[in-house]
């Protein structure tokens, strides 16, 4: 595949070298600001409600208790719901360096 | 990936010898607690119950009345997704076919409703015919909030997480529609027997 | 409590304050993990420690424990986790505030402090039931006793020695007053234990003034077992 400067709509496939930089990175110290609150923080800061055996895991702002993040690993998959974030910031790790 | 960790076994499991156990379950003697968020405050004062969505006519109670309705005692073993189960749990609390007592209703689903934001969604016939009750005390005392008091829905034969904690409310539907963790992959019925845990199972 | 030192060929060392995840195998394809902080300081001799609190009614805390022997096999995920890490450059001073266990993770800052001959002052402030519960007591007297810059303040809440001296309650808003770096010196605040300390430690750090940014906690679960 070939990317050409004009072209607006790929294929999702077309982000998967992107997709594989984003998820490989640590995201307890991705910052990212709460859907409901607009609190900005580290995901590593925010409450976490699961316990070892619970195949569900929700992450809550500390600051308002609002959903930012539930992930159930379940039946051999991962589901990521992430509608509580408005965006979510990871270091560049090829710039980072060290982590 | 993996491999076998020298003489570890691991929690007792498959103890289907105990047929009140179903598949894939262990054993507790304490009560656990999950829970999908921090447990809420709500002052008795406060407190209410309704029925809602399609009925005639929408039904409220406070606590005193809620608590002055008729009440049955009764000793059921729970199971949780977590792989959990725990035999002989005794409750207290009034019974779902007293709170539907005179309601009208086309509708064949429930969405329960929480302090918290917490829903579930269940069949209504599920909740009805002495199989489910809106409980209020544990073991002879007032339901402790870290188990869902001051009430919490209690369906027995379903998977516990449909036994909504610090419930507040039954709200009738005609279709049935995903409750908070069956939007993200638990299975919409739930029933342990048949290992209902996520969908697809 | 036992401390498993692990040679893990390949291990890309971590940060200090990181964790792993163990993954347990039983012979018939039962598996079960836990996290567990590494108390090592980071190296680069493909090694690291952990330290682990059996919990009676745990599943992977007393087979870790008790069954493991030298030489076992272990399946380890990590390093994990870049929120509650310390690095020298990250500077100071330091306030630790641990919780039973929770002194571990805290216990590879206060040993990578010391491997990077950092200046930096640091006070730890440490909860135990009573002085045999307390995790790396002698490495902890030598750290304190030796002007290495690090003050080390036991506090036993269950059980003290007869000829104890030293701090006998929980840990509260008082003794973090008396024993915190003043706001104004902007101290970087570690917080490890039970959820209720560090509850209790965080709420009571901002109430004396302290950034919220610059008090990071790690809880531990109702169940870590």
């Amino acid at each position: 595949m070939e990317m050409h400067e004009q072209q607006l709509r790929l294929d999702g496939n077309a982000a998967a070298g992107m997709f594989e930089d984003l998820f490989v990175h640590d995201v307890t110290s991705a910052r990212g600001a709460c859907a409901a609150c607009g609190a900005v923080g580290e995901m590593g800061a925010q409450h976490l409600y699961m316990t070892p055996l619970s195949p569900g895991a929700v992450l809550r702002c500390t600051s308002c208790g609002g959903i930012l993040m539930v992930i159930v690993h379940a039946g051999g998959r991962f589901r990521l719901a992430l509608q509580g974030l408005v965006w979510l910031e990871m270091q560049d790790a090829a710039v980072a360096g060290s982590g | 990936m993996g491999f076998v960790s020298r003489a570890f076994k691991g929690r007792p499991r498959d103890e289907s010898r105990d047929a009140r156990l179903p598949p894939g379950q262990y054993l507790v003697h304490d009560f656990p607690v999950l829970s999908a968020g921090p447990t809420p405050r709500t002052s008795l004062a406060e407190w209410t119950f309704s029925i809602e969505g399609e009925v005639d006519e929408a039904k409220h109670w406070n606590w005193e009345e809620l608590r002055n309705l008729p009440s049955e005692t009764l000793t059921r073993d729970i199971h949780c997704v977590t792989k959990w189960s725990k035999l002989d749990t005794a409750w207290e609390g009034v019974s779902v076919d007293t709170l539907l007592e005179g309601v009208e209703t086309a509708a064949d689903y429930v969405m329960a409703f929480c302090d918290g934001g917490y829903t579930t969604n269940l069949p209504l016939e599920d909740l009805t015919g002495g199989k489910a009750w809106i409980a209020y005390a544990y073991d002879g005392q007032p339901l402790e909030s870290q188990h869902g008091g001051p009430a919490r829905l209690l369906v027995p034969h379903l998977y516990f997480w449909k036994s909504a904690k610090w419930v507040r409310g039954l709200r009738l539907m005609n279709e049935d529609s995903p409750g908070f963790w069956e939007t993200y992959g638990y299975h919409m019925y739930g029933d342990p027997w048949l290992e209902q845990r996520y969908s697809g199972d | 409590m036992r401390s498993l030192d692990l040679a893990v060929p390949g291990w890309p060392g971590h940060r200090a304050g990181q964790h792993v995840d163990v993954r347990l195998t039983a012979d018939d394809g039962y598996q079960t993990q836990r996290s567990y902080s590494i108390a090592s300081a980071p190296s680069t001799d493909e090694r690291l420690t952990l330290t682990v609190e059996r919990l009676d009614d745990g599943e992977v805390s007393p087979y870790l424990a008790g069954e493991l022997r030298a030489g076992d096999k272990l399946e380890l995920r990590g390093p994990i986790g870049g929120y509650f890490v310390w690095e020298p450059a990250a500077g100071g001073p330091l306030l630790f505030v641990a919780g039973g266990s929770g002194i571990c993770p805290l216990m590879a800052m206060l040993r990578l402090r010391q491997a990077a001959m950092s200046t930096v002052p640091a006070r730890l402030l440490y909860s135990s039931r009573s002085l045999e519960d307390v995790i790396y007591r002698d490495e902890l007297d030598r750290l304190g006793s030796t002007g290495s810059g690090v003050e080390v303040m036991l506090t036993l809440t269950r059980e003290q020695p007869g000829t104890w001296n030293g701090l006998r309650r929980r840990i509260d808003s008082e003794m973090l007053h008396a024993v915190a770096w003043p706001p104004a010196e902007q101290p970087l605040i570690f917080v490890c234990g039970p959820t209720p300390l560090v509850e209790t430690a965080a709420n009571a750090l901002v109430n004396l003034g302290h950034e919220p940014a610059r008090i990071k906690t790690e809880r531990f679960g109702p169940t870590g077992g």
